[in-house]
């Protein structure tokens, strides 16, 4: 049985003008009809499925749908048309510094992250030093978090991501943390967690890193699904490929103006 | 992680500051000074027990107020955990309710302590006073649902609600009486349900007297409608908050 199951996903956006204006606004806006809701399609159709254990890496530029899908699966949305049947817990490490508390110390923050994402006082009271100690915090643990670099926020998020012990993982981008030595550490501890037996989902735009950790390949251009399979290398080279051809027909469009 | 929360918002509140808690026993006060000051002379000269009457209005709308204020911003101020971490989105809000919950109780300790200033003699009746609080503790619950929801589609909604919250200020009776009124405009007062709330309350505490079963039923209806209607849009807009934060 697969432990992600994805089925023709799309994700519709809603976008234009309309955030942000307040109730007159809308009001007036109705009255005088020039209310509009203008539709984006994050992803289109995307049908992947992944079994226990399995590595995808997911690939593609910016604004490829790569995040959003992420968060569909995490089931912080919800797809516009089609199913994702996810079985098993799940910890979505998306854009890890956000969502703290800048006005509480670090320790308070660390119970609220932990909190929030499931685990019981006792659970953190067990790990507290762990985390610390890994993020290399222990002489901060009192600042309040607004006083912290930015070097060491990541540090402390990935840190208690880190002692998550899920059955699938979300990774968006989190594995360039911290300076030169820290990431070697990170990069090992995930490494770790990967080996556990974990279904991982990664996205990067670190093609080696893709390679080197992934055995199944999701890419992804504007939305809408080029290519699925565990074929990596493949996958990855033409990937590649696509981009250089981009880069390419970019230059040439440059030499053509002059 | 309900716990958690609650801790959060009750260290912001105070933010570690000397008078900390004490604040919140010393701002209703000046309140109640002022008020006390301002309308003794015009509407408390022939009522006895006004101060009693003047606070019990006044800790039951501030409490009212302070929720409801504090639940608006319950979904817009926390958006960047709920749109990277999968939450239930209710809990910000239960949070704010449950430290708001903490203030009123330390105020109504405050306003029993002047009760017993004041001459009022306590009776059994007063345990019946949980009653018209539990309801308002719903009825507060479901407007804040409202209102952290209307307030992610439309970020006016704080200046509007001001505006009307001063307005059911003044028509809650809190520091006139409502005796000298016609029966039919008397009648209309019962529409809002925290002047229901502050009635109850005055009822026990100055009069000693257990309102009709009917006055129960009214301050549970509301308290279940608002309930009802904050659960509806949460269910039903649960998905949508996502994008408009």
């Amino acid at each position: 049985m697969p432990i992600i199951q994805a089925n023709n996903v799309s994700i519709r956006y809603i976008t234009g003008d309309f955030k942000d204006i307040g109730l007159k606004e809308y009001i007036l806006r109705h009255i005088k009809g020039q209310y509009q809701v203008k539709e984006f399609w994050a992803t289109r159709g995307i049908t992947f499925s992944l079994e226990r254990g399995d590595m995808l890496g997911i690939i593609g530029s910016n604004g490829a749908g790569k995040s959003t899908l992420l968060k569909a699966i995490s089931g912080i949305m919800v797809p516009t048309k089609g199913e994702i049947q996810v079985h098993g817990s799940v910890a979505a490490l998306l854009e890890l510094t956000s969502g703290f508390d800048n006005d509480l110390t670090v320790k308070e923050n660390t119970y609220l992250r932990g909190a929030l994402m499931g685990y019981t006082r006792k659970f953190m009271d067990d790990k507290y030093d762990e985390i610390i100690a890994f993020a290399e915090l222990k002489d901060f643990q009192d600042r309040l978090f607004k006083q912290l670099s930015s070097g060491m926020k990541s540090r402390l998020a990935f840190s208690i991501a880190c002692l998550v012990r899920p059955d699938i993982l979300i990774l968006d981008e989190v594995l360039a943390v911290g300076d030169g030595a820290f990431r070697k550490k990170s990069g090992e501890k995930m490494q770790e967690i990967l080996k556990s037996g974990v279904t991982g989902l990664l996205v990067s735009h670190s093609i080696d890193q893709v390679t080197e950790l992934c055995n199944k390949i999701l890419w992804l251009d504007k939305g809408k699904q080029i290519r699925f399979g565990d074929d990596v290398h493949g996958i990855c080279s033409e990937y590649q490929e696509h981009l250089g051809f981009k880069r390419a027909k970019k230059r040439v469009l440059r030499i053509n103006r002059f | 992680m309900f716990e958690e929360l609650v801790k959060r918002d009750f260290k912001k509140k105070y933010k570690r500051t000397v008078l900390g808690m004490g604040w919140s026993i010393l701002s209703p006060l000046l309140h109640l000074l002022v008020m006390k000051v301002v309308f003794t002379q015009y509407f408390g000269r022939d009522m006895p027990h006004y101060t009693t009457y003047l606070f019990a209005g006044n800790i039951v709308f501030s409490y009212f107020r302070e929720t409801t204020t504090g639940s608006m911003t319950a979904l817009t101020s926390n958006a960047k955990i709920f749109t990277k971490i999968n939450v239930p989105k209710y809990l910000f809000l239960f949070s704010k309710n449950v430290s708001s919950l903490i203030n009123f109780a330390i105020t109504f300790m405050v306003f029993l302590l002047f009760t017993a200033l004041d001459g009022v003699p306590f009776t059994p009746k007063f345990i019946l006073l949980i009653y018209p609080i539990f309801c308002l503790i719903l009825f507060n619950l479901g407007i804040g649902l409202v209102l952290s929801a209307l307030n992610v589609f439309f970020r006016d909604t704080h200046y509007l609600y001001d505006i009307f919250v001063l307005l059911l200020m003044y028509m809650s009776a809190i520091f006139y009486r409502v005796d000298a009124l016609s029966p039919t405009v008397q009648r209309f007062f019962l529409l809002n349900p925290v002047y229901c709330v502050i009635q109850y309350v005055r009822l026990i505490v100055l009069e000693g007297a257990i309102p009709s079963p009917a006055y129960h039923l009214l301050l549970l209806g509301y308290a279940m409608a608002s309930l009802l209607i904050g659960g509806l849009i949460y269910k039903k807009k649960n998905h949508e908050f996502l994008y408009y934060v």
